[in-house]
């Protein structure tokens, strides 16, 4: 067999856990060989071990059929592995073409020759129809061309193995399919990718073999021609997993949210747009709305505006019929509206304080957890103890935790807790699966969906198609700041949302648009 | 239902750090002059004690205001401001509590309380202007505190001269205050006869306890240390972060103005002199602040350990040593404070490790239960 990389036997030890257990991982000349596992089974550990970061306990690396010892990026891009990042690694004030000759600059005399550099980007550019202005900055260019920007990078550089990490969360489905076809063009050429990933759907689309990890431990390696998608989940979580939502037909009941001709001028310099624009909408009782779109199109500030987090110019905002425009954000959380934040680091949780302090983050005052003014430890505790038990969040130290210790899937877990406990009228949840396992995730959508079938209004804001086809029952498409369309998911296909996501359809929305 | 664990490995690291200091200072005496060293370094140890329980008034004395100030910079740590300020606001309440002192006559038996509560609201208002400057214009505390110490300092030199009723012309410092605004002594001069020890030390002590109660029992600290340690989520829980940084930095000020005024009402004869330059009493707050963890408790403890070191310091003037040793041994526990943390992690870290290996038989490992549900049905 022809394999341009082995890791054999792959064992690396954290105190305290095994990150890697005996993992064993081939990838042949030409194919694009997928790496499945959920958060924490052990992919970055290996690709670190991978790329020198990190030394094996045991195990051997080959490299197109010689062992080597990689003791650091370098020696991994001399073998010619090349990664793009989740985050892409791009200067934003630099052109697309010096981020791709940065660090590899020929030099003459003491000057910078870009006229060589030019001439092969645009060659590689040409050859595997990767598409780019080399004298854009990286600050203009939407994110699917600072991801072909990443791929000219490692070509540049002479890599022939490829490692792409969750290279689609950013994208648009059009996007996708783009890149799709670009993995597939560059293995024709010989290239070899190795495709980490939790996206079955993807696997299914482009890779030829799938190596499956959980809890550090190999699981297996398939063909995926000849597997279903069930049988891989299963193999990645390690039970059956319910892969759609299991909902009844919503029962819209009255008007728990009012959004009325809401606008956020931009607080950027030389900008007059409104980041979100003359949006209106209402959310009722029992319905699950959904606002789908593009990362940075103004969804951010839209819940902002609405939490009372952010500012916002004009319009009103009702809750239950109340005008709560000008309320404080105490006032809104104290009067039916929960607030499962999109960064949970900075918004959600106090890090530094224990798993009971934050689970009583917006309610440490009220009677119940108070009295004239002193803290009522006791009942805190024993309210935490409940929040642990209903809804299995795990840690180290029960309710004493820090909650930096605790794991990401097990702070979300928390947050939502917390939020729904309050039983709100109106809980608006912004991707509340962000970065989180197949596990979490199904856990998640069923406390929205019981929460939903409780009477409580939800609005959740999602940037994974998957999550809004599957979880709302209406969903309004925001773009630019506007809402451009009101769709419903059991009418629509998820290319006709992509669609109106990047910008290029756009429907009646009330009456806006 | 609730057992709290305390946290021993604070107390170790600093101890280690202390040990540290103290080996470090040992060695540095035996350079200077290795004949003298060890008596030299004996009296370190023992020279707060030579004259009985005089010299242990003298201690808690001069613990006094570096208990508070450093007080006062813990406690701006614990919300997350570093009040450098605490100079500033030292002098600008101890010369609040003079000028009660000198001026008013009339107040009798009160007239300590008004002096003291004086510095206190002087120290608080040096503390409001770099908390509305942070809060509101979002200027960095520790460039605004530094501007206040100097401005604190000047002013201070400024009216006290200038102004007739409370300038002493010929020791161009300030006149002393009156006897009845000098602080009871509450019976201490009882327990530790002939020393200076008098009520500030027990108004220290309790100063200690009310911030450790506001911190830890109550909401209002609750909301201090949630801004502190997080001011998005704070704003998020519906805090109202803009004044719970302004209240935070006054209080810490006013901690400092009561450290001031406590000296100055001490009725040991100390004036504020008319120098140029500003307060150690703040800078070394920092110091006891850093040794006590931010930990009311631990800066209680810490202010009069380093009030024991400086008391025996004093003495090592008899082995031809100069006094400013101690400093260094300070400076050296201060820095040993920060490998100190070093030290907690460690130990940490030993922990985790046995408690994963207790755990490896009857459980996963802690990381591993984060896979959400997946672990419970696998």
């Amino acid at each position: 067999m022809d394999y341009v990389i082995e890791m054999l036997n792959i064992t690396k030890e954290f105190p305290g856990i095994i990150a890697n257990d005996d993992i064993t991982l081939r990838v042949k000349k030409g194919e694009i060989h997928a790496l499945l596992g959920e958060n924490g089974a052990g992919k970055s550990t290996l690709m670190s071990v991978l790329f020198g970061l990190y030394q094996p306990e045991k195990g051997v690396i080959r490299v197109k059929g010689r062992e080597t010892a990689i003791k650091g990026p370098l020696d991994a891009n001399a073998l010619g592995i090349g990664m793009v990042h989740q985050h892409f690694k791009l200067v934003h004030n630099f052109t697309v073409l010096q981020n791709i000759v940065l660090g590899m600059e020929t030099v003459k005399g003491g000057m910078i020759q870009m006229t060589d550099a030019r001439n092969k980007v645009m060659a590689l550019s040409e050859k595997y129809n990767l598409l780019v202005d080399p004298d854009a900055l990286i600050s203009d260019i939407t994110v699917g061309m600072q991801q072909r920007v990443e791929i000219l990078k490692m070509l540049y550089r002479d890599n022939d193995i490829l490692i792409f990490d969750e290279p689609t969360a950013v994208l648009t489905p059009q996007e996708i399919d783009e890149l799709m076809r670009i993995m597939k063009d560059l293995t024709a050429e010989g290239k070899s990718i190795l495709f980490i990933t939790h996206k079955l759907n993807e696997i299914k689309a482009v890779a030829d073999r799938c190596t499956v990890l959980r809890r550090g431990k190999y699981i297996g390696t398939i063909d995926v021609a000849d597997t279903d998608k069930e049988t891989m989940s299963e193999m990645m979580v390690g039970r059956k997993v319910n892969l759609t939502v299991e909902k009844s037909p919503a029962k819209p009941g009255e008007v728990v949210l009012d959004v009325q001709d809401l606008c956020v001028r931009s607080m950027r310099e030389g900008h007059s747009q409104n980041v979100v624009d003359h949006v209106s909408f209402q959310v009722h009782r029992g319905e699950i709305v959904c606002i789908a779109g593009i990362d940075g199109n103004g969804q951010t500030e839209l819940v902002h505006a609405i939490t009372g987090l952010g500012g916002m110019s004009e319009g009103r905002i009702l809750l239950s019929g109340e005008d709560v425009t000008k309320k404080t954000v105490r006032y809104k959380n104290t009067h039916g509206l929960s607030h499962i934040p999109e960064d949970r680091h900075k918004h959600g949780l106090v890090l530094d304080y224990n798993l009971a302090y934050n689970l009583v983050l917006q309610q440490y005052f009220e009677p119940k957890f108070s009295r004239r003014g002193f803290l009522k430890k006791d009942e805190i505790d024993r309210y935490a103890e409940l929040l642990i038990e209903k809804y299995d969040i795990r840690s180290g130290q029960g309710r004493e935790t820090i909650a930096r210790s605790m794991s990401g899937g097990n702070q979300q877990k928390a947050i939502v807790a917390r939020e729904i406990m309050k039983d709100p009228d109106i809980l608006l949840a912004v991707q509340p699966t962000r970065g989180l396992d197949v596990g979490a995730i199904e856990y998640i959508h069923k406390q929205l969906v019981a929460q939903r079938d409780s009477g409580s209004a939800i609005l959740l804001v999602s940037l994974e198609l998957d999550e809004v086809m599957n979880l709302s029952d209406r969903i309004l498409v925001i773009y630019e700041g506007a809402i451009v369309a009101d769709l419903d998911p059991k009418a629509t296909t998820i290319q006709e949302l992509g669609l109106y996501m990047a910008g290029s359809k756009r429907k009646g929305a009330g009456e806006r648009a | 239902m609730r057992k709290k664990k305390f946290d021993y490995t604070g107390v170790f690291s600093s101890v280690f750090a202390i040990i540290i200091g103290l080996l470090v200072g040992f060695v540095i005496l035996l350079f200077c002059n290795v004949q003298q060293a060890a008596p030299g370094f004996f009296t370190i140890l023992t020279g707060a004690f030579t004259h009985g329980a005089k010299g242990v008034g003298q201690v808690f004395y001069y613990s006094t205001t570096i208990i508070l100030t450093g007080l006062s910079v813990g406690f701006a740590f614990k919300t997350g401001l570093f009040n450098i300020g605490a100079s500033g606001q030292f002098i600008v309440g101890g010369f609040g509590a003079v000028y009660v002192g000198v001026m008013c006559e009339n107040l009798g038996g009160v007239h300590w309380l008004v002096a003291l509560l004086a510095g206190v609201a002087l120290g608080a208002l040096w503390g409001l202007v770099p908390g509305l400057l942070k809060a509101f214009f979002n200027v960095n505390e520790v460039i605004s505190a530094i501007m206040m110490n100097y401005i604190g300092m000047y002013a201070v030199n400024w009216f006290v001269k200038s102004y007739k009723p409370i300038f002493n012309n010929l020791r161009n410092e300030s006149k002393p205050v009156l006897n009845t605004a000098n602080i009871p002594k509450m019976g201490l001069d009882k327990l530790f006869p002939d020393s200076s020890i008098n009520g500030g030390f027990i108004i220290a002590v309790l100063a200690v306890l009310l911030i450790y109660i506001v911190l830890d029992k109550t909401t209002f600290g609750y909301e201090l240390k949630a801004v502190g340690y997080n001011r998005d989520a704070s704003r998020y829980a519906g805090i109202n972060e803009k004044k719970s940084i302004v209240l935070s930095m006054m209080i810490a000020g006013a901690i400092s103005g009561l450290s001031g005024a406590c000296l100055y009402l001490a009725g040991t004869g100390k004036h504020i002199e008319i120098v140029d330059t500003i307060a150690d009493e703040g800078f070394t707050g920092i110091s006891v602040a850093l040794l006590g963890l931010c930990h009311p408790i631990g800066i209680l403890f810490a202010g009069i350990f380093i009030a024991y070191l400086t008391a025996g310091g004093f003495y090592l003037q008899l082995f031809e040593f100069s006094t400013e040793i101690i400093d260094i041994i300070v400076a050296i526990i201060i820095y040993f404070s920060a490998f100190a943390l070093i030290v907690k992690l460690l130990i940490q870290k030993l922990e985790k490790s046995r408690e994963a290996k207790k755990q490896e038989n009857g459980g996963p490992p802690p990381e591993a239960e984060g896979n959400g549900k997946g672990g419970k049905q696998a």
